[in-house]
Parts: structure tokens; sequence; C-alpha cells
């Protein structure tokens, strides 16, 4: 990250961090791609891990519901869909501490980037959708890091709708925001929630600040753009 | 933050906290017994108790994959999870709910673990307040002793281990408990605690905790309409009463 100047700011975390670790030591990068399903996010991250790999950096992928200490429960949670809202943020919230203080912060440490296929944006951005209070939200991701750099890839629902389709030929519950009642029928309430979504990643923006991309494009030339701007970041431009 | 009586629930909730040893599970299983005698509808809920969550604590607990973060996230998971499908609810419906261990017990514990104490206050901050907070304050020798008779072994983050205080589970315990200790009492007077005086005998105990929660709250706006029906009796088969040993009423 850098301000207006030019000048790199130091690493840091979003609130008080992780107790006893110490944002210097953090040698490596935190690269983050946001975005909907279908919006290409996995395929880019497999892109530019063989880009980067290629080129002789270390790499770590991270993504949501990947900890060792509760993916399971919350696949579990979340196909019963028993959990309320409060509790489901907060085992999201768990899981991502897990792998930060786990996975993240050790490679980080180690030099290694870190490619996180969605980070606490998408987390908080869906609790928004759900009318979570904004401040209670800020201060629980508080243990973040700051990363190096964070793409959202911006894609129209309604194209969503078509390549979730194309991949699938169904559209998922949660990605639906089915839970939220906006329409019975989860076609209808696949647009109004990822539109939702849209507003709310465009009011983090303002906060959080990432880079917001165009993602209608061909893949090839996201990938090309991604590859530029993840090139200045390394090459400390 | 309020009470859930100054949020005008109908319901009432009435929590105990303590050290491990200070005997409040014991006070609150006589209350509860006393309350259902009297024909109130209670509902009795424990810390750490959430089916679905529960597993990945457990999970972390004996592979110590917990940190102080995780450690205070699950638990506050757990938490949210009893309070949003079990507490509320109820405490809509008129139920004069029972906790052992309510939010203190993690802004006491997270915060001796190293978490920063607005980070842990702000997680819990979608939970009211207890309209009824005792807390049994033995001394820290009298916990310790009755832990430690009865267990011996302690587990790993129960002694805080993970803390690094000591390489002897019991030290490491006793350095820990006595922490603990100094958060509740930090927070006692911000949070209205009614310290009880855990050394003494249980009845004794029991009986000012019945006479304070009976000044304190109106019992017979939360009675069930009607007393619950006993169950039907059992004949005992001839058997068991021939080759049964003495029973005791």
């Amino acid at each position: 990250m850098k301000n207006s100047t030019g000048k790199k700011i130091s690493r840091r975390f979003y609130g008080h961090g992780i107790p006893g670790v110490k944002p210097e030591d953090l040698a490596g990068k935190l690269i983050v791609v946001e975005g909907a399903d279908g919006s290409g996010r996995s395929t880019q991250i497999a892109r530019l891990v063989e880009w980067l790999e290629t080129c002789g950096h270390a790499t770590v992928q991270v993504g949501l519901k990947r900890s060792t200490l509760v993916s399971e429960e919350l696949d579990k949670a979340q196909a019963g869909n028993i959990l309320s809202r409060s509790t489901l943020s907060l085992f999201y919230a768990t899981d991502f501490a897990d792998q930060l203080e786990n996975t993240m912060l050790p490679a980080l440490r180690a030099g290694f980037i870190v490619l996180a296929d969605r980070y606490i944006y998408t987390l908080m951005a869906r609790d928004m959708v759900r009318g979570m209070n904004s401040a209670w939200l800020k201060n629980l991701y508080g243990i973040a890091l700051e990363p190096d750099a964070v793409f959202y890839l911006s894609v129209e629902a309604q194209e969503l709708v078509q390549r979730n389709l194309a991949k699938s030929a169904t559209l998922d519950y949660w990605e639906s925001g089915m839970d939220l009642g906006l329409s019975r029928d989860v076609f209808d309430s696949f647009l109004k929630y990822q539109t939702a979504m849209q507003m709310a990643f465009r009011q983090l923006q303002k906060t959080y600040g990432f880079t917001i991309m165009d993602g209608n494009r061909s893949v090839d030339s996201v990938t090309k753009e991604l590859r530029k701007k993840i090139g200045a970041l390394l090459a400390g431009e | 933050m309020k009470t859930f009586a100054e949020l005008n629930f109908p319901g009432r909730l009435i929590a105990v906290e303590g050290l491990d040893g200070s005997g409040k599970s014991t006070q609150i299983y006589l209350l509860k017994r006393w309350l259902e005698a009297e024909g109130i509808k209670v509902y009795f809920s424990e810390w750490n108790s959430s089916e679905l969550v529960k597993s990945a604590t457990s999970k972390g607990k004996k592979r110590e994959l917990l940190t102080p973060t995780t450690f205070s996230l699950i638990h506050a998971t757990d938490f949210a999870d009893r309070y949003e499908r079990h507490l509320l609810p109820l405490l809509r419906a008129g139920y004069v709910v029972l906790c052992d261990r309510y939010i203190f017990t993690a802004f006491a514990r997270d915060v001796t673990r190293g978490c920063p104490p607005d980070w842990v206050r702000g997680l819990y901050n979608f939970a009211a307040q207890p309209d009824l907070t005792f807390f049994f304050k033995a001394d820290l020798e009298v916990s310790l002793q009755r832990i430690l008779d009865g267990r011996p072994k302690l587990k790993f983050f129960e002694a805080g281990m993970d803390l690094r205080l000591s390489t002897d589970p019991y030290e490491s315990f006793r350095i820990f408990q006595g922490r603990i200790l100094e958060q509740y009492m930090a927070m006692s007077g911000e949070f209205k605690f009614m310290v009880m005086d855990a050394n003494q005998h249980v009845e004794k105990q029991q009986a000012l905790v019945r006479k304070l929660i009976a000044e304190k709250i109106d019992l017979k706006k939360f009675k069930r309409r009607s007393p619950l029906p006993l169950p039907p009796a059992v004949q005992p088969d001839a058997k068991t009463v021939e080759t049964g040993e003495e029973v005791t009423a």
C-alpha cells in the first residue's frame, strides 16, 4: 500500500491485529482477489499462481471455509441453514482467524506471496446485506492484516447468472441470498442479492480502498491487467 | 448496555459467574430445582454447549489448535448460537433463563489470554446484560483445591498452558486462575455483580441466592399457567422388586 505521495506505508493490521504478532516481520505479500461466484476469481488465482511460480515466487493460497478448525462444522451448519446471523458471522470469522494465524502469517513471515481467494470484504458485505452493524464488523475484523493489494472483480448480476448456469446449471442457495427472503424465486433472488452485494462492496471500497476491476471482460484481458498491477507491486513501484 | 428487563423482555436472565471450583454450578442447579418446583418457566443454558460449535471447539482443544484469537472467536460463536436460537426466543416467551457463565467469562478469560478488552467486549455487544449476575467468590486456594481434588489431570487450555506461564500444569493453572479472578473483580462494580461468599456452606449460599432473587424478581409473573402434571406412576415389575437393591426416596 502506498499513500498519495508514493511513499511506502508500512504494513499494518486494520485494528489491534493478533496479539504478539509484529506486522513489520511479515516480509511477504498478501494479494486478495474478491468477487462473486462466476466473477472469474478462482480462474484468475490459478493463473496468477502459475505465473508467479514460474517467475520464482513461492505462493500459498487461502480462501473462505478452508480452516482445519471449523470448515467441516461450517459446511454442516450451512447445509442445514440452522445458524442465525451473528452466529454464522462469528463462525466465518473463526475460520478466517484460524487461516490467518496458521497459514497466512507464517507464510508472510517466510516471505511467500499469499493469494487469498476472498478475504474479509466478502464476509463483511454478506453481513451488511443482512443488516449487521458495520461498527461491530469493523471491530470483529480488526484482527485482519491489511493486504498489499485487493482486486475486486465486478461482474453484472445478469452476466453472473449466465456464467453460473453455464457452469453448474443451478444457482447456489447462499449466492442467491435465499435466506434473506428477497423472493421465493431463486432467479429473482439471485439478481437482487448480487446487486445488493455489489452495492455493499462499493461502500466497503470507500473505507478499504481496493481496486475495482471490470470482470465482464474476457479472462485473458483480466489476467493481463492483474499481471501488470501485481508486477508493479512486486517491483516496488 | 441494558438488561432484558430494561429492554422490555417479558423474561428474565440470571447468570452465575466464578472460577472453576467456586461452586457456581451447584448453586445454579439448586436454583433451577427451586424455580421448577415453584412452577416457574425456567431454562438452563451452559457455557460452551451449542451442539454444532462444540465439535469444532473440542477438536481445537484436543489438537491444541486454538490461539487466543480463535479461542475467543469460537466461544463467541458458541454463545451467539445459544443466544439467538434459545435465549432470545425463551426470554420473549417469558422464561426465567439461567446461565452458567455469561459474557463476563469471555471478558475475563480472553483478556487474560492477551486479547484486547475493547475487541472482546465489541464481539459480545449484541448481547443484553443479565437482570441479575451472581459472582461466586471463593478464596483462590479453595477453588484450586476443589478442582485439583476432583480431577487430578488438568486439560491444556483449562490450565492456561497455551500462555506458557509455567511448564507445570498445576502451577500454570494457579497463575491463570489468579489472573482471571483479578479480571473478574475489576469488572465487578461495572456490571453490578452480586458477590457471594463461596467459602460458606452450600445451603447457606443457596438460601441467600433464593432470597435475593425473590426480592428482585416478581416470580409469580413467570409461572406456568397450570402446574406441570406429574408423570404417571410406573408400576415396578415384580422381578425388579425382588432382586433390586433398596431404593430410597
